[in-house]
């Protein structure tokens, strides 16, 4: 016996077994990405002030990678509205797009956004020392305006020894712009365009460092989290971006004709786990790189 | 230009009815542009206090994604088997996040 | 009729000849393939799991001394640094590590790898879509996936044992801070930089669990899409057996709760390889020395997510076992199951309610008062649906004209089973109790009860069940009464002292039983001169024992059992229709349903039961009250 209603649906249901299928599997995904939000909400509160950093990634790259993801789900639904009005050189075309918009995204995130991170660095400086690096830090001049302090210097590490050299007694760092000139009002709120490394050149003794780290998952709560959650959510857009390779396959124009409408239902089924990856990453944006 | 080859074309794939929905796609990734541009600039507008900003760009946000469910996902016309799915799974991910925030700030004070 | 079946054989055979060995039997997207698959590797995972346990009780009962007869074996597999000589020079001591791990990972196989993949995953396979009238499930490659993600978790689970310093050992629950830090060797971390952080056993264990987990959500999405979609013409809902609701519920528990634990394994992961610190809070101490990490998490995180998922994975070891016994207890008392609509519901409200009491596992962790007194009531809220559960089966029983065979005889021990262990969780609902009895030997047994002489005694009676629907063969009557009294007899041998024990205030870690204690040594082991450790680890070493003859009557039934036809039990439900074993696509013909599952001895009918594909015919008597 055949199984009934991979193609129709069942009267009264109204669905065929492929939705029922991927809603229950994105039912399941909702609860992943609800207990990975659920953990950056508990880091977050739990991060004790200063300790939660602001304006470290790159928004435009963040914002032009939402505008890409959001126009790949634009073009899967058209891609799927095509096959259904039977236009299959359309259907190909979309789909095409939605793949290179898919590996655009994959590709700025690990050619450039993650890379970029890894090479920046950061200190913590311990509660009592922090008074010392006052001229980086300018947390009277903070505490006057009543914004939240800052207990890290950032910038590129200048004396890379100095992370494996036990005998390197001081980190020398050339500043990020806020650090340079903390008191400038510009730097009270991060910047839209990135400023890029200052030429200023700050030394920070071991001894006061409570922890100094790149800009990897080890760095804190905040690249942790950053980390997990773009990293799972980039396997997502890995995977989204294999089905629609398969879809273009010649495997796929051959059950185009003998029967599009099966297509139609892969395309449709496919294409709500996509939209569910840039619903996700609606989220992560602003959450990540704007807050 | 093969597309012209279909056995299975009828009434229910007529051409002008996608149309109108292919109209209302765009119309819908046009808003979702815009509102990316609104999140962005609202993060440079201070609202208040933090927990403001994070509300508003979580409004902003919520409104996105609701746009990509209900018109993407065809979440407006869904049979109820699934929206029953959605609401068992929407609650308990309410519960998950409101149980554990009531921990976090329910603790026992010494 | 007899050319119609050997049509039917010959057509069945000419399917068959397109399949090789490895798409038929290794391969296959059968369900019931896949199910018996599922069946025989998790009852192996029950019983490996189980001598875990065993071995850990010559530990206790004999701390300190070796092994006899298979110490200096035991030596060989697991290495001279997990296993000592005692003081004479024998070799068979295990060490506290090694202890651990065994605890660990009894726990994580009996749970994941045992009673899930049986009374979930193998029974809802074989069954579920017989007693739907369905030819298969709605996925059949994405169950195939299923069985080999699961396969491969447990291949992972078992690697960890030979990983340099041993399988992980932070118990099932992996509790952070601990779970972070233990087991990487630093030498072959050293040597190996990326090998070291991921072959240990608690990042093994990370790995298996995410293949658990995956395999868990991919069977779940198909049970549920089979229900709702591929039910025979006439199996309305209220016409469901109560195993395919017990089923729907718990593949519900499985795709929504367990996601939380995935979210918290990637977490424990990264904090594992990458260096992050989401469980491990700022200026944590270890081995007398602040570690070196950025700080900032929190170990409840762990907890939260974690027992989001536990609890709830509680109901999926017990609703599939109370499914089968529904069935059991149904069919062989000859008499609808009493109440049924309100088991279904209890069965609803049961699974629902799961998932907002998980708290009640972390009374000792400073919760506040608010939200004790939330979980609290939710979790005597949770005990009502429990009870109309246990009281609607035992009802069942009220003037039945009851078959004792070897299945009715496990489904009959469950119900006292699964009653001392669900009554004995109510003290444990609260705070106040919960502070004492928390960790003890007490919270052991209570939950024991429940999965072992509850869930397996139930796994017990579904393979006795529909044993001769797999193979077309009966299991031997006189073994199988064997292996119900004696492993009925041992397991409360082990599980009723412990009560007791925990009681007297002795821990569930203890690696020497409490020999080390003074006050636990009068009292856990002196007392009345009675040696409650010695008497546990015999019973269960009686209960390995026990398991042989079901062993061999298993095996020796599948060749040699009395053959059976399609419905040896006289049984009321869709799978009796089919043959027995039932071919790949299952019925003869797509099978119709008329009516409920559960028409046994309707009066003024011919037979004392009446299938579920059998039409009502205008003669026959319909309304039974008017008759009379």
């Amino acid at each position: 016996m055949e199984i009934p209603y991979t193609l129709t649906a069942r009267p009264d249901t109204g669905l065929y077994n492929a939705k029922i299928g991927i809603w229950l599997f994105l039912a399941s995904e909702v609860m992943l990405f609800g207990g990975l939000f659920s953990g950056y909400v508990f880091m977050r509160l739990g991060s004790e002030p200063g300790y939660w950093p602001h304006g470290l990634l790159n928004v435009p790259v963040g914002t032009m990678n939402t505008f890409i993801l959001i126009a790949s789900s634009v073009t899967v639904v058209l891609a799927w509205a095509s096959l259904k009005m039977r236009q299959f050189t359309q259907y190909k075309i979309f789909m095409a797009m939605t793949i290179l918009c898919g590996a655009i995204f994959l590709i700025v995130k690990l050619t450039y956004e993650y890379p970029q991170k890894f090479q920046h660095f950061g200190v913590y400086i311990k509660k009592d020392a922090l008074v010392k690096y006052e001229d980086y830090l300018g947390n009277n001049y903070l505490k006057a305006k009543n914004l939240s302090p800052r207990v890290e210097i950032t910038g590129h590490l200048h004396n890379k020894e100095a992370l494996t050299d036990p005998n390197v007694k001081e980190y020398e760092i050339a500043l990020d712009e806020v650090n340079a000139e903390p008191t400038n009002p510009q730097s009270d709120r991060p910047h839209f365009w990135p400023k890029p490394v200052t030429e200023k050149i700050a030394t920070i003794e071991k001894s006061d460092v409570q922890y100094a780290s790149v800009f990897a998952p080890r760095h804190s709560s905040y690249f942790a989290i950053y980390f997990t959650i773009t990293g799972l959510h980039g396997l997502h857009v890995l995977g989204g971006v294999l089905v629609f390779i398969y879809f273009m396959l010649p495997v796929s124009t051959r059950l185009y004709r003998q029967n599009p409408e099966h297509l139609a239902n892969r395309v449709e089924v496919a294409g709500l786990f996509w939209h569910f990856v840039d619903l996700v990453w609606i989220f992560v944006f602003p959450l990540f790189y704007l807050l | 230009m093969n597309e012209t080859h279909d056995p299975q074309h009828d009434a229910a794939h007529d051409p002008a009815h996608f149309n109108k929905h292919v109209r209302g796609y765009l119309v819908v990734g046009g808003a979702l542009f815009a509102c990316t541009a609104l999140t962005v600039a609202l993060s440079y507008v201070d609202f208040g206090s933090r927990e403001a900003n994070i509300i508003v760009a979580m409004i902003v946000a919520t409104v996105k994604a609701g746009l990509v469910a209900a018109i993407f996902m065809h979440l407006l016309s869904e049979r109820w088997t699934i929206y029953r799915f959605l609401l068992l799974t929407v609650f308990f991910v309410i519960g998950l996040f409101l149980l554990t925030l009531l921990a976090y700030h329910n603790p026992i004070r010494m | 009729m007899a050319q119609q079946t050997a049509h039917e054989a010959a057509h069945h055979e000419h399917h068959h000849e397109e399949l090789g060995f490895w798409r038929k039997y290794v391969f296959s997207t059968d369900h019931k393939v896949i199910g018996i698959q599922y069946g025989i590797t998790g009852l192996i995972f029950l019983f490996f799991g189980f001598t875990l346990m065993m071995l850990m009780r010559w530990q206790l009962a004999f701390p300190g001394q070796a092994l006899p007869g298979i110490g200096g074996l035991f030596q060989k597999i697991f290495g001279d640094k997990m296993v000592l000589p005692d003081v004479n020079g024998h070799p068979g001591v295990m060490t506290s590590e090694l202890y651990n791990s065994f605890g660990a990972m009894h726990g994580t196989i009996m749970v994941f790898l045992g009673i899930v993949p049986t009374a979930f995953a193998a029974f809802g396979n074989y069954v579920v879509p017989l007693q739907i009238g369905a030819p298969d499930m709605t996925f059949p490659k994405i169950n195939m996936a299923s069985y080999w993600s699961f396969f491969l978790g447990g291949v992972v689970m078992l690697a960890s044992f030979f990983c340099p310093g041993g399988a992980a050992k932070s118990g099932w629950t992996s509790y952070s801070p601990l779970a972070n830090i233990t087991d990487q060797v630093p030498e072959f971390v050293a040597a190996h930089p990326v090998l070291g952080l991921i072959f240990n056993g608690q990042s093994m264990w990370i790995l298996g669990m995410v293949f658990l987990i995956t395999s868990s959500l991919l069977g779940s999405v198909n049970f549920i899409t089979t229900i709702i979609q591929l039910r025979a013409p006439g199996m309305t809902w209220m016409r469901l057996p109560f195993f395919v609701w017990a089923q729907l519920v718990t593949s519900f528990l499985l795709l929504l709760a367990f996601p939380p634990l995935e979210a918290a394994s990637i977490f424990q992961l990264m904090d594992r390889v990458a260096g992050t610190s989401f469980f491990l809070p700022s200026g944590l101490i270890v081995n007398g020395a602040q570690i070196h990490i950025s700080g900032g998490g929190s170990p409840l995180l762990w907890q939260h997510l974690f027992w989001f998922l536990a609890h709830p994975e509680v109901y999926v070891l017990i609703l599939p076992g109370i499914g089968i016994i529904g069935e059991v207890v149904a069919n062989n008392t000859r008499k609808p199951l009493w109440g049924y609509k309100a088991m279904v519901f209890a069965i609803f409200v049961l699974g629902f309610l799961s998932f907002i009491v998980w708290a009640h596992h972390m009374y000792l962790t400073g919760m506040g008062a608010a939200v004790s007194a939330f979980f609290q009531t939710t979790t005597i809220m949770i005990s009502v649906p429990s009870v109309i559960l246990l009281t609607a089966l035992i009802l069942s029983l009220w003037g039945g004209s009851i078959r004792f065979t070897t299945p009715m005889c496990f489904a009959t021990a469950f119900l006292p089973m699964f009653g001392i262990g669900g009554l004995t969780g109510i003290p444990l609902a609260f705070n106040a109790l919960d502070l004492y009895l928390h960790d003890t030997y007490y919270v052991i047994a209570h939950f024991h009860y429940i999965v072992a002489p509850g869930t397996i005694f139930a796994i017990f009676a579904g393979v006795y069940h529909w044993f001769p629907k797999a193979t077309g063969r009966m299991m031997n009557q006189f073994l199988g009464r064997l292996h119900f009294w004696a492993s009925f007899l041992f397991i409360n041998g082990i599980f009723l002292p412990m009560f007791l024990q925990g009681m007297l205030g002795m821990h569930r870690r203890w690696y020497d039983g409490g020999a080390s204690y003074d006050i636990s040594k009068a009292i856990v082991w002196g007392l009345s001169g009675f040696d409650w450790n010695k008497v546990i680890s015999i019973s269960a070493w009686g209960l390995g024992l026990a398991q042989l003859p079901f062993i061999f009557n298993f095996f020796s039934s599948i060749w040699y059992g009395k053959a059976v036809g399609r419905n040896p039990w006289d049984a009321t439900t869709l799978e009796w229709l089919a043959p027995s074993p039932p071919p790949h696509g299952n019925f003869d013909h797509a099978p119709e349903v008329h009516r409920g599952p559960y028409e046994y001895s309707v009066p003024g009918a011919a037979q004392d039961f009446i299938p579920q594909s059998e039409p009502t015919s205008p003669t026959a008597p319909a309304a039974p009250a008017l008759a009379h």
